[in-house]
């Protein structure tokens, strides 16, 4: 038996065709933009290439570009306009809070929340709207406790809870506590949504996180109409819905911290909501597709909302520790207690509805 | 001999926590002996400890039991992963038929005193209706239906049942939080060893992480201390994913919920990290636990917060280069140098 004749199959690593030649084709050295083809000393040239084009661009600078003098004028003026006459510190603290947001150094509660990024970001942006935009006036600050455990309870409106952010707010500026919003699961099981609510100081409305933060001397506030409240149309604004099973009630009870309820006037008018898909709301598995005047007709300009006057008035706090022991577990003593909050706030809106000149006004 | 002279029994050897909380507990002059049980050899050095081949779905196990005279059971062979076994099936027969049988050998046992099982917060489950901190006392808010999950369940309800057939041994389950540390390889931990690390988009859990230093620490705590019951094992405070992923210095990216358990099968095939159901639970709606009861009652206090593990487990892997960071730090100094010479200045014209 002879030797077998090894017939190569491909170019044996070499650049080719595969047609054993030594030199590669040209379109094989096309597929190579980087590598080209050296055939004879190519130092030279590519020594040269950087001194030519730094000399090019110097050339050209004065011809296209405005002067460099120009430009560092215009930006000092202009943040200057922004960070005000110290704005080398401001702009040095504003980068140091990026900084360390980009590295994570920074701490969250074992709820999630972000308080850095709430005060400096979440409130900061808000501010503006609620002072510019829906010109709120807050009154009875004085109601809400200094320190110690509480209970906000406010009413819902407005088809997207931009109040439970306004409410945030005005109680930041005024006392400098943070109002810690019980959510329903609905808002953590949305996407964005869930992850912003936890860094905003929320968490699952349920009787063992409200007891826990309660506990804890937190600010903690519920919207009991949930999304009854929120999502009703706009004939029926200023009507008070039902107040859920009162459970805020019994977890207000159990841990003996008073309760102050808050009317809030203006949310109503911000998007009216005047008709709803429900079909297309148990498809997505949301309550309601709002319909407002605007929205979905002006797309994004529809979502822009209607600057109403806000008033917040917090009302005087209901004391709950003064009930015996197991009062929570009296079904009936809740809805008594349930009822005289509602009743509270329902009276205040009426009240405040009175004394408002017009919706815009 | 005593309460002194310990002998225990540990089961789960094969596997690196295992083998060094064996260790440790030989090294304890309170205890006599150590046997270590497992199906394969433990790959490292494993000192005083014997080594038992067996295999803890048989009944040979209740003879190395009543040979060894054994008084405390040491359960950490529930395992996550199927990891060198060949499956799911097999996975969930040593989990759970181990635990059985094991658990029957121990009720056989007469000198038995103390039964430690290592359990996971896993147990609790992940969801949008979960409170933010689970006690002891909760339990998970939909009932797992496979996995990992469900072993676990499984396995805390045969110690209960166990716990109640032989009120005279001591039971103390601890259900740990994800386990971190330089050596430990979990679900987990290959999840943030990936160089890209992808995230459920939309979403930003809250982490808990117990070091692998408490973990035996804890583990040879509740051998010798006297007290039984369930307890919630895991470091101080939470840490967001968000924070997690560059506290690393990692890119991320966010995939959509629908996407994420197709792309689990492709790392699963490139043999990089395993995105079971509750992994991907976790991941998207993170799980607190409250460690209340393991202070005030178990009298434990770990060396190392979520925060400390997280970062003593971060140092041991290779950052990727965090480039804008670099970039703010470097215009930082530079303000900062010109404020100061901007305040000089001020001072002058002042």
């Amino acid at each position: 038996m002879g030797d077998a004749d090894v017939i190569p199959i491909g170019t044996r690593g070499r650049p080719g065709r595969g047609s054993r030649s030594a030199h590669p084709s040209s379109a094989a050295r096309g597929l190579a933009p980087g590598a080209k083809p050296t055939r004879g000393p190519a130092d030279e040239p590519e020594v040269e290439q950087p001194d030519d084009e730094s000399a090019a661009t110097e050339g050209e600078q004065p011809t296209t570009g405005i002067p460099l003098g120009d430009w560092h004028a215009a930006l000092n003026i202009a943040a200057r306009e922004v960070f005000g006459d110290q704005w080398e510190r401001r702009l040095a603290e504003f980068l140091a809070f990026l900084r360390h947001r980009l590295t994570g150094e920074y701490a969250v509660d074992e709820y999630g929340f972000d308080r850095e990024l709430t005060e400096r970001f979440v409130l900061a942006m808000i501010r503006p709207i609620a002072e510019k935009w829906f010109r709120v006036e807050v009154r009875g600050v004085e109601n809400i406790p200094a320190d110690g455990g509480a209970l906000v309870v406010s009413n819902h409106s407005g088809t997207v809870p931009v109040d439970g952010l306004v409410t945030m707010q005005a109680i930041h500026d005024s006392t400098e506590r943070f109002l810690r919003p019980l959510g329903a699961d609905l808002v953590f099981r949305l996407p964005m949504v869930s992850s912003m609510a936890r860094k905003t100081g929320a968490t699952l409305a349920c009787q063992e996180d409200a007891e826990r933060m309660l506990n804890a001397g937190e600010l903690v506030g519920v919207w009991p109409e949930g999304f009854k409240g929120i999502g009703k149309p706009y004939s029926e604004r200023y009507k008070l819905q039902r107040f859920g099973r009162g459970g805020f009630v019994s977890a207000a009870m159990r841990t003996g911290v008073p309760i102050v309820p808050v009317s809030v006037v203006g949310a109503e008018e911000i998007y009216p909501l005047v008709g709803n898909v429900p079909s297309l709301a148990r498809l997505l598995g949301v309550p309601y597709i709002p319909i407002t005047p605007f929205f979905p007709w002006l797309g994004p300009l529809g979502m822009v909302p209607l600057p109403s006057k806000w008033l917040i008035e917090f009302g005087e706090p209901i004391r709950t520790d003064a009930f015996e022991a197991g009062a929570a577990d009296d079904p009936m003593l809740v809805f008594n207690v349930t009822d005289q909050v509602r009743e509270a706030i329902q009276q205040t809106l009426y009240s405040l509805l009175m004394e408002r000149k017009s919706v815009f006004g | 001999m005593g309460r002194d002279g310990r002998v225990v029994l540990v089961t789960g050897v094969s596997r690196d926590l295992g083998r060094r909380f064996a260790r440790t507990l030989a090294a304890d002059p309170s205890v006599d002996r150590v046997i270590g049980v497992d199906v394969v050899p433990p790959r490292g050095d494993i000192g005083e400890v014997s080594f038992v081949r067996a295999d803890i779905r048989n009944p040979i196990i209740a003879k190395v039991i009543a040979k060894e005279d054994i008084d405390t059971v040491v359960h950490m062979s529930v395992i996550a992963t199927p990891g060198s076994l060949s499956g799911r099936a097999s996975m969930k027969e040593l989990n759970v038929i181990g635990t059985m049988q094991l658990l029957a050998a121990c009720q056989k046992a007469p000198n038995l005193d103390t039964l430690v099982v290592k359990s996971t917060t896993t147990v609790y489950g992940a969801s949008s209706r979960d409170p933010a901190m689970f006690t002891e006392d909760m339990g998970p808010k939909r009932q797992p239906r496979a996995g990992y999950a469900k072993d676990a369940a499984e396995v805390e309800g045969y110690v209960r049942g166990f716990a109640r057939r032989r009120p005279d041994v001591r039971v103390t389950m601890l259900r740990c939080a994800n386990v971190l540390g330089p050596h430990v390889v979990s679900p987990i931990t290959s999840y943030f060893r990936l160089p890209v690390v992808p995230t459920v988009l939309g979403f930003d859990p809250r982490l808990q992480f117990l070091h692998e230093r408490d973990l035996l620490d804890v583990l040879t705590h509740a051998v010798h201390k006297d007290v039984h019951g369930t307890f919630n094992i895991a470091g101080d405070g939470v840490i967001m994913l968000s924070q997690a992923t560059r506290r690393l210095g990692r890119v991320t990216i966010p995939v959509p919920p629908f996407a994420i358990s197709s792309l689990g099968s492709l790392y699963r095939q490139a043999g990089r990290a395993e995105f079971s159901p509750e992994q991907v639970a976790l991941l998207t709606y993170g799980r607190g636990v409250d460690t209340t009861r393991m202070r005030e009652l178990l009298d434990f206090h770990p060396t190392y917060d979520t925060a400390e593990a997280f970062a003593d487990f971060g140092g041991s892997l290779i950052h990727t280069v965090n480039r804008p960071e670099r970039m703010l730090t470097g215009l930082e100094d530079a303000l900062t140098t010109v404020t100061t010479r901007g305040t000089t200045r001020g001072g002058d014209n002042g």
